[in-house]
């Protein structure tokens, strides 16, 4: 069994975000990149199953240079081999991206292909999906509980819905959320073994972006912060001001 | 711009308001461009008749027992199937899990562009949109310059038009294509209770590890219902077992955009904010006044939870008579 597993390089959530000059981009310089964390229940569930079933698990991630230390991270928790899909600039199209990777995808034969439900830089949800759609293969998301047989896998998908069980043979795409496992930290083995690891780069080229940034601004900043009052004497003002200031109540 | 499909989402036979909120959207998109707004209603036996008083010139039903429930693959192909007997050359959803799931296979099987989770909207030659990036830190704004365009428009964020029930909408069946899926549905285990989607409630009430004990949330759900709102967590209340995991806000769990939202007992950290810093009005009660939540929240109250919150309560069912 052949387990991929898609991750993303993110600005660490605690990062303070700067726009650039430009102002349809963040200055990259002082930011902190990290894993996308939900692709770290992604590459959870392939060691689990690397452990469990003997799989044999890949990481590929697309990106700069830059995205290597993130591929090392995969290799500190445990992936055997790594690939970077060689992007210089980072692309906001989601079906851009999704085209991009299915092209290294295609190539790779697995049984199974886990990703985060999405990366927190865009928030889109998209790709998972859209390589179900571009690569014709059963895409499960927002997945909560994984079993996979020969030839077949059964999953929860937890949304706004409720929990519905799923079944999908193989190859088939998952996309992970919380609850599917509580992702390990690498060990110091692990660690060695990052420095140590030979990451392939794949050269791929950008086809037609059908969307763009065209701006980027801060969000309007929110209106002063008043402290009520102290303790249960406060309680009147605060539900006068959320009555006849703020008309929210 | 000729037609706008909306695809519309129900749940337990009712229309979802979000679904309403994006006809609204397009209806007012649509005025004095001459193009038509058509609702595409899917699911086994539902009447999508009423959605002419919310904006829909159309409404398009494609009613069949195995689109009862959401299969990505049996929707995705009755709704690529709609937009080309439409001729529509716009595609709007709400940007819920299901939503944001359907579009991402209609916008790859159509070789569409897909603004995600848009905040505001403009349809002309491109559609522009503004959406969040890096869990709200920024706003970008994103052109979509494809034939066809489509965007998911987060939940609470546009208005519902109507219902002006003295306007009606043609009712057509679409002719459904062959429905052949990879996946097959085994069960639906709904959410047992009824509560409402924390992502579609107009207020919210979130507690954190401030509030000690799972039980002590009963005082949070009376005064969500007060309020016609719902109860929420922090990922420190949802870790510690306390509060199911669809019921957490932030990275890892929910982004809801409120009118009103209650921080009770919980500090406000960067990846809470990052899933409410939306809501248009924030009240936090805390003893620490050192809490991050403090600086940000629009009103707040210093004290102790367990006695502000009930407080709360009484003053509010007075004010009610």
């Amino acid at each position: 069994m052949k387990v991929v597993v898609c991750v993303r390089e993110v600005p660490d959530t605690e990062t303070y975000i700067k726009i650039d000059a430009s102002q349809k981009n963040i200055v990259d310089a002082n930011v902190t990149f990290v894993m996308n964390p939900y692709d770290e229940y992604a590459v959870e569930e392939a060691l689990k199953l690397q452990e469990s079933a003997g799989a044999e698990t890949v990481a590929v991630c697309p990106g700069s240079a830059r995205a290597d230390d993130v591929l090392r991270s995969a290799v500190a928790m445990g992936v055997q081999s790594v690939i970077r899909v060689n992007v210089a600039e980072p692309i906001w199209d989601g079906l851009t991206t999704a085209k991009l990777l299915a092209g290294t995808l295609k190539e790779m034969d697995f049984d199974l292909l886990i990703l985060g439900k999405e990366a927190i830089d865009d928030g889109t949800q998209q790709l998972g999906p859209m390589l179900g759609e571009l690569l014709d293969l059963p895409c499960i998301s927002l997945v909560t509980k994984l079993d996979v047989a020969d030839g077949s896998v059964t999953a929860e998908r937890e949304s706004g819905e409720g929990v519905e069980v799923i079944e999908a043979s193989t190859p088939c795409i998952i996309t992970a959320q919380k609850g599917l496992n509580e992702p390990r930290y690498p060990s110091l083995r692990g660690k060695m073994a990052a420095k140590k690891a030979i990451i392939e780069v794949k050269e791929a080229s950008v086809g037609n972006v059908q969307l763009e940034v065209t701006g980027m601004e801060y969000p309007p900043a929110r209106g002063k912060a008043t402290v009520v009052g102290e303790g249960v004497e406060a309680v009147p003002e605060l539900v006068r001001l959320l009555r006849e200031e703020a008309k929210a109540i | 711009m000729s037609a706008i499909l909306v695809i519309t989402e129900y749940k337990n036979g009712e229309i979802r308001k979000p679904s309403l909120e994006v006809l609204g959207e397009a209806r007012r998109a649509a005025n004095g461009s001459g193009a038509k707004v058509v609702a595409l209603v899917i699911g086994s036996g539902i009447d999508g008749s009423g959605l002419g008083a919310y904006g829909a010139d159309v409404v398009l039903t494609a009613d069949h027992d195995a689109l009862a429930s959401y299969n990505p693959d049996f929707y995705k192909t009755v709704a690529v199937q709609a937009v080309k007997s439409q001729n529509a050359d716009v595609e709007l959803m709400a940007a819920t899990d299901m939503g944001k799931d359907l579009a991402s296979r209609i916008a790859a099987k159509l070789d569409a562009g897909l603004a995600s989770d848009c905040l505001s909207l403009e349809i002309g030659d491109a559609l522009t949109a503004k959406r969040p990036m890096y869990a709200g830190k920024a706003i970008a704004t994103v052109a979509v310059k494809s034939a066809i365009k489509i965007a998911t428009l987060r939940p609470n964020m546009f208005a519902v038009e109507g219902p002006d029930e003295s306007k009606s909408a043609a009712v057509e069946a679409l002719e459904l294509p062959e429905l052949t899926s990879k996946q097959t549905v085994k069960e639906v285990r709904s959410s047992s209770d009824a509560k409402m989607d924390l992502t579609e409630a107009d207020v919210i009430v979130t507690g954190g590890r401030g509030m000690k004990d799972p039980a002590n949330f009963v005082m949070l759900e009376e005064l969500a219902d007060l309020l016609g709102g719902v109860s929420g967590a922090t990922r420190a209340a949802v870790d510690a077992g306390w509060c199911p995991q669809s019921d957490q806000v932030g990275q890892t769990g929910k982004t809801v955009s409120p009118n009103l939202y209650f921080m009770i007992g919980a500090s406000g950290s960067i990846q809470h904010w990052a899933g409410m810093s939306n809501a248009k009005c924030i009240v936090a009660v805390n003893k620490d006044t050192a809490a991050p939540i403090m600086e940000k929240a629009d009103y707040s109250i210093v004290g102790d939870l367990f006695e502000v919150v009930p407080a709360m309560i009484e003053e509010i069912k007075k004010i009610r008579g």
